[in-house]
């Protein structure tokens, strides 16, 4: 059961991606060319999806635990710290450089497209190569 | 490289998004984001973690299919950039969203809709960003 509505949520978010115009990197691109050739879509796309979680989320959170757990995995932290800020405007470079971000394309895998295959790989080695930084920073912070 | 104004499939796509979003913490209690349902089944808690984040990734992969069964043609995917540059920028995506903690799926969906300020504060940096580079690749740099 839990198998089956892992499976739902991916493909509804799948559908949602591929329908929006998130897995498009065309339009993705374009969304930020204010100066440029700029397509106003993807203020929709945040939008519906932000004013749909905030509801459901309302409703949601406000019962003790979800369906098939004990309790909801929510992340807690509230401090601001360099390696989330640093991190966030190296996506946005990346994003801006490639077009796709790990949601957009992860659903676009599904049409084979050889620039998507292209994109996820670079981006799992990227993944491993920070996780990698992060384990070698740690264990020097813990010598000094 | 001109694209469409597509206004109600940009909404009604949004919309879905955030209806997983809903259902994936309504049922399971989790953040619905890319990269935390990438990076937690490339290093899993235990088998049962596993498995729950492959279904999910193959429900995402399956997406386009199912609209192609529905419209008969899969989304429409133009690619303006270099393989080199999706290579480059794909690289850099990895490494910051691992650092930053997740990307617009789990920052600019789940978490500004918990009205979490880190993920606002992260959804802010990278929008900011992304602007910035887009327009120095395409005006300064003539990319």
């Amino acid at each position: 059961m839990r198998l089956l509505i892992s499976y739902v949520v991916g493909l509804i978010f799948g559908i949602g991606i591929s329908i929006s115009g998130m897995a498009n990197p065309a339009k993705v691109l374009n969304f930020f060319d204010i100066a440029g050739t700029w397509d106003p879509s993807l203020i929709f796309v945040m939008g519906g999806a932000l004013v749909t979680a905030f509801l459901g989320y309302r409703f949601v959170l406000r019962r003790p635990a979800p369906a098939f757990e004990d309790s909801f995995r929510v992340p807690t932290r509230r401090d601001l710290d360099l390696p989330l800020i640093g991190g966030s405007a190296l996506f946005g470079i990346g994003w801006g450089i490639a077009g796709f971000c790990p949601g957009g394309s992860l659903p676009a895998l599904g049409t084979g497209r050889s620039e998507v295959i292209l994109f996820v790989a670079a981006l799992l080695v990227g993944i491993f190569a920070a996780k990698f930084l992060q384990r070698y920073f740690k264990s020097a912070a813990t010598r000094a | 490289m001109e694209t469409e104004f597509t206004l109600w499939q940009s909404l009604g796509g949004g919309v879905l998004i955030g209806a997983a979003s809903v259902l994936l913490m309504a049922t399971l209690g989790r953040i619905m984001g890319a990269t935390g349902i990438l990076a937690g089944l490339l290093s899993p808690e235990d088998a049962q973690d596993f498995k729950w984040r492959a279904a999910v990734l193959l429900g995402m992969i399956s997406g386009p299919l199912a609209v192609m069964f529905v419209t008969g043609r899969l989304p429409e995917i133009q690619v303006p950039v270099s393989p080199l540059m999706l290579i480059i920028g794909g690289f850099i995506v990895g490494m910051g969203v691992t650092f930053g903690s997740g990307c617009t799926s789990g920052h600019g969906v789940c978490g500004m809709a918990r009205l979490s300020s880190r993920s606002i504060v992260a959804t802010l940096t990278f929008m900011l960003f992304t602007g910035v580079t887009v327009y120095v690749v395409r005006h300064v740099l003539g990319a």
